[in-house]
């Protein structure tokens, strides 16, 4: 195993061409982030000691679902064993990627740092969609591709058959693709040596104005941002005052230099160099993925293409569990929102959960990720309500609505109701076709296209409307699909359709927390299924309690809550008066747990049972 | 009595009481109940503290026999006595319950009573009960009763039908519980009740009637009817755990009450409490209203219950663990718990509320002020009485009493 190669090479002193940028595409659990911690071990800029599993994956989330939220970049000196270049020190920045369909944007502008890819596939399962998805990105950036199989230790490895598939894919022979194990590090060594070989040299001007792209932003709760950019043009050094493109706002450089994996201070970086900035900054808002760094003085005028704001396309409602909770909710936005740009909320309060936030996300995921780390972060209790989509509803006097929460869906006349679409990409064996475009077909999708990738699988292709996937279609899909389907999506605009608003009233008060927009032909379905489950959980009261669904005033589903006739113990001498006593003190901590939806006790469950997504509220499960 | 104990403070050997507990005492009635621990069989719906001799044999040995058990209880009535110190109150009312009491020959009962007598002194008008199973007594034992200070008699009639018996596992003929009322008014006693279970599985509502019928018929001035608790841990609750036979609704309980309350206004009963009818305020059991209106009672036996002052506390259960107790001079006081004035306000209103003259409403907090007006708009309260400043449960209040409370505590 050799050792730290010699004469490596310092930042802001290396030539372009030893540099090789490249990223790993890879479906989460395909071996990336063990392919990574191989990489690191082989160039010794970790040692075997200090060698922890999934190095790169910071979060304890990302570590313990297998998965990479932020992205990092890694200076790699390697010295390739063979071939061209043998036994010269090259510098190999390895820029990690989210994986997950919800942070496209975040990938595209990975890639965009890069000049060529290693598109991982684990040789047991094949090419799943979201790394399809992510391979055409970087075909579509003109990166250098370098198929390999991963896990071809594994028994149930297929390396023929999904060596035929890569290769069909990327336009190779099948002998071309490499065939590693990450976890014994067969292979690995000349993976990085094909890196060498097949990845161009950044190509850059040096003495133009600096230009850098930022391609990650990461709060540190010591240093404030950390942003990760690939200098495109120029130079950029120590202590020098840089300027935000999009925003023209300008900082003083703190600190400038690399990650061997942890932050070494440099003296500033050049052309095609990959590194972290630090200018004080506490939110990674000033400091987007995406933007442009220049120098303040004699800066750059055009930015480099390709910024946009991450916009939401999930919304839901977050709500503490003890409404004292609240500012502690709110504390713990805002400082996830420090890391995540994409993140945005704002306070809004419900007659029936009380007070809490409409938050915006990227995607599913992106939701999951932030509740789960408020809830384990933070120790807050939360309620999620269903995700919905953003609607954008015309009036007919011409006024125009965007709606976020099914609550602010506007009353009167409505000539037209947008919702977003998505083009859907689902990869799967060829068996399951038909389950496949049965479901697709009842969430109202549109056939685009099939594609045979092998013999066995199939690409199919569908446009569908964002608001039938944010609910259960993916664990629908991989029930029936037995788990082998993957799904990507990404937005591809808007289309007019026939949404309505159905409301849920308990005794004549509508509940705004079980509002909910939906296809007017699903209006029905779904009225009388949450009637019925509110029946079931909503205990007997005093009076008789009507739950009803209505589409504005017209009821379209009914159930009645008989009004409880006895609630007395029959007996109560001597010795049943303490324990009558402590039974009433136990039933009065259980009346506190209830909300009051006007005059009816409504259990916490049954809101967290009906709005959790876990058990979605638009659909039922099978 | 049920037979799980609450949890609460260690009761001091000698069984005192703190001062606190007297203060005032001359303006309360002084009650004792007299628990007798034993059954012949044991009823597959109850979870009360009794043991049948099958149950005692071997565990409890010579100390939880029945043949000495009088004796036992006395001593426990002497212990009170210097618990009470120099009280000088006479005892309102006694009443033995159980178990079966009437297992016990009638001179052990008599010399029950006779202990307290003999301690306390009885009032001139006091009312003295003893529970009786209508198998167990016959003129000679009611007649020996009688002439030994007791003056009202309780039998467990339950149902008039078969079939809802032997699900009770009752194991009277149909019937006799009605010559026990001829035969204990023949006998001299003032007041009689019986007492009667609605809403046993397999019970139709002409059931209920024909059980109803039956104990009006019977003639007793004062009838209790009570919906069937299936308490978790008896063999009813196992049966019908396992589908051996159905669950009643409760539903089907509150039309059983309403038909229960409608015969009995009928023929001249009218409800006193919840569960409790008479024909005359005369014919009203005064022991347990004395529980109801926080009066002092003194509970003597295995695992009953006492209340003094404000202090409750419980006794061990077991009639062997018990009897060893009081051999050795101990109190046989398994836990007690000093009620704060908190406790004691919602015990008022949750016991005072199940009776005709219900809760003042000057006891309640303006919470619980405010949920009363709800409960009177909602045609829970009576109207006529909440002007006159009284809470008081209409028929529909009656079977909704619980769910008033815990708004009025508030």
């Amino acid at each position: 195993m050799p050792a730290t190669p010699l004469h490596v090479p310092e930042p802001s002193r290396t030539d372009p061409a030893l540099i090789r940028n490249f990223c790993i595409i890879a479906h989460i659990d395909h071996g990336k982030s063990t392919l990574a911690d191989r990489m690191l071990q082989l160039t010794g800029v970790v040692e075997q000691r200090q060698m922890r599993a999934q190095y790169l994956d910071r979060m304890d989330i990302e570590r313990e679902r297998g998965i990479t939220i932020k992205s990092q970049a890694v200076r790699l000196p390697w010295a390739p064993t063979e071939g061209e270049g043998q036994g010269r020190t090259h510098i190999l920045n390895m820029i990690d990627t989210p994986g997950h369909v919800d942070f496209t944007y975040e990938v595209s502008r990975s890639l965009a740092a890069c000049e060529g890819t290693v598109l991982l596939v684990d040789a047991a399962q094949g090419i799943e969609a979201q790394t399809l998805a992510n391979l055409y990105l970087a075909m579509e950036n003109e990166l250098a591709i370098v198929p390999v199989l991963n896990k071809i230790d594994l028994p149930a490895a297929q390396p023929e058959k999904f060596a035929e598939e890569l290769a069909n894919l990327v336009g190779c022979e099948p002998e071309d693709v490499l065939r590693v194990s990450a976890k014994t590090g067969v292979g690995v060594e000349a993976l990085l040596d094909r890196v060498v070989r097949e990845v161009p040299a950044p190509v850059g001007v040096a003495d133009a104005p600096a230009r850098a792209m930022i391609f990650d932003s990461v709060y540190d709760s010591y240093r404030g941002v950390v942003t990760y950019v690939r200098v495109i043009d120029g130079q950029l050094g120590k202590r020098e005052r840089i300027r935000m493109m999009s925003t023209g706002a300008t900082h003083e450089l703190l600190e400038i230099g690399t990650n061997s994996p942890e932050m070494l201070p440099a003296d500033g970086l050049g052309v095609g160099e990959v590194g972290y900035l630090i200018t004080g900054v506490k939110d990674v808002r000033q400091s987007k993925v995406g933007d442009t760094i220049t120098q303040q003085h004699k800066g750059a005028t055009e930015a480099l293409g390709g910024y946009k704001d991450p916009k939401p396309m999930v919304f839901s409602g977050l709500y503490p569990l003890d409404g004292s909770d609240y500012p502690e909710l709110r504390d713990a936005l805002d400082k996830l929102q420090l890391n995540d740009a994409a993140l945005v909320y704002e306070p809004e309060t419900s007659a029936a959960l009380g007070f809490g936030f409409r938050v915006g996300f990227l995607g599913l995921l992106h939701l999951d990720v932030i509740r789960e780390r408020l809830e384990r972060e933070f120790g807050l209790d939360l309620i999620a309500t269903a995700p919905n989509v953003v609607y954008r509803v015309l009036m007919e006097d011409g006024a125009e609505h965007t709606v976020t929460n099914p609550s602010e869906f506007p009353e009167g006349k409505i000539d037209e109701v947008y919702e977003p679409v998505v083009r859907a990409t689902i990869l799967a064996p060829s068996e399951f076709i038909g389950a496949i475009m049965e479901l697709c077909q009842t969430r109202r999708g549109t056939l685009l296209g099939m594609d045979y990738l092998s013999e066995d699988r199939v690409e199919i292709r569908y446009t569908l409307p964002l608001a039938e996937i944010v609910f259960d279609f993916f664990d629908q899909l991989k029930s029936k699909t037995r788990g082998y389907a993957s799904l990507d999506y990404e937005p591809t605009g808007e289309q007019a359709s026939s949404l309505v608003k159905v409301d849920i009233l308990l005794h004549g008060d509508k509940v705004d927390a079980f509002s909910a927009i939906t296809h007017k032909d699903a209006a029905y379905a779904y009225g009388v299924r949450l009637v019925a489950k509110l029946r079931e959980l909503i205990p007997r009261q005093a009076f008789e309690v009507p739950i009803q669904a209505a589409i504005g005033s017209r009821v379209i589903a009914r159930e009645t809550i008989r009004a409880i006739r006895k609630d007395v113990l029959a007996k109560c001498y001597g010795g049943d008066i303490s324990r009558k006593r402590k039974l009433l003190e136990k039933q009065k901590e259980g009346k506190k747990r209830m909300k009051m939806v006007g005059s009816v006790e409504v259990p916490q469950e049954a809101f967290i049972a009906v709005l959790s997504s876990d058990d979605s509220g638009g659909k039922s499960k099978k | 009595m049920p037979s799980v104990l609450p949890d609460g403070e260690t009761v001091p050997e000698d069984g005192s009481l703190p001062a606190s507990a007297l203060d005032g005492a001359g303006d309360r009635p002084l009650a004792f109940y007299l628990h007798v621990p034993y059954c012949a069989t044991r009823c597959g719906y109850c979870d009360f503290n009794t043991y049948t001799a099958t149950e005692l044999r071997g565990s409890g040995g010579v100390l939880a026999s029945r043949d000495n058990y009088a004796a036992t209880l006395a001593d426990e009535v002497r212990l009170a006595r210097k618990v009470l110190g120099d009280d000088p109150r006479q005892v309102r009312t006694v009443f033995v319950g159980g178990g079966t009491p009437t297992l016990l020959p009638a001179a052990d009962l008599v010399a029950m009573l006779g202990a307290v007598r003999e301690e306390f002194g009885l009032a001139d008008d006091a009312e003295i009960t003893t529970e009786a199973n209508p198998e167990s007594v016959n003129p000679e034992y009611l007649a020996e009763l009688r002439a030994g200070g007791f003056n009202r008699i309780s039998f467990g009639m339950q149902s008039a039908r078969p079939h809802v018996l032997k699900v009770l596992d009752r194991t009277h003929t149909p019937g006799r519980p009605e010559a026990c009322v001829a035969e204990a008014r023949a006998a001299g006693f003032d007041h009689v009740n019986l007492d009667l279970i609605y809403g046993t599985p397999g019970e139709s509502d002409d059931d209920w009637h024909a059980s109803l019928t039956a104990a009006v018929g019977a003639g007793p001035d004062h009838i209790s009817a009570y919906a069937l608790i299936v308490e978790e841990g008896t063999q009813l609750a196992r049966r019908i755990r396992r589908g051996e036979v159905p669950m009643t609704d409760d539903d089907v309980h509150a039309d059983r009450y309403l038909i229960a309350d409608s015969m009995l206004a009928d023929a001249g009963y009218s409800w006193y409490e919840v569960s409790n009818w008479a024909t005359s305020d005369a014919g009203r059991c005064l022991h347990n209203e004395l529980y109801w209106r926080g009066a002092d009672w003194w509970g003597a036996g295995p695992g009953a219950h006492s209340h003094v002052g404000g202090v409750r506390w419980w006794n061990v259960k077991h009639p062997g663990a018990y009897a060893a107790a009081l051999a050795e001079g101990r109190s046989p006081g398994a836990g007690r718990e000093l009620l704060p004035a908190e406790d004691r306000r919602v015990e008022r209103i949750l016991l005072e509320l199940r009776l005709r003259e219900g809760v003042p409403l000057s006891l309640l907090r303006p919470a619980g002020l405010a949920a009363s007006r709800t409960a009177l708009t909602d045609g829970l309260l009576d109207e006529a009485s909440y002007g006159a400043g009284q809470a008081v449960l209409t028929l529909r209040g009656r079977l909704l009493a619980d769910a008033v409370v815990r708004d009025l505590v508030d």
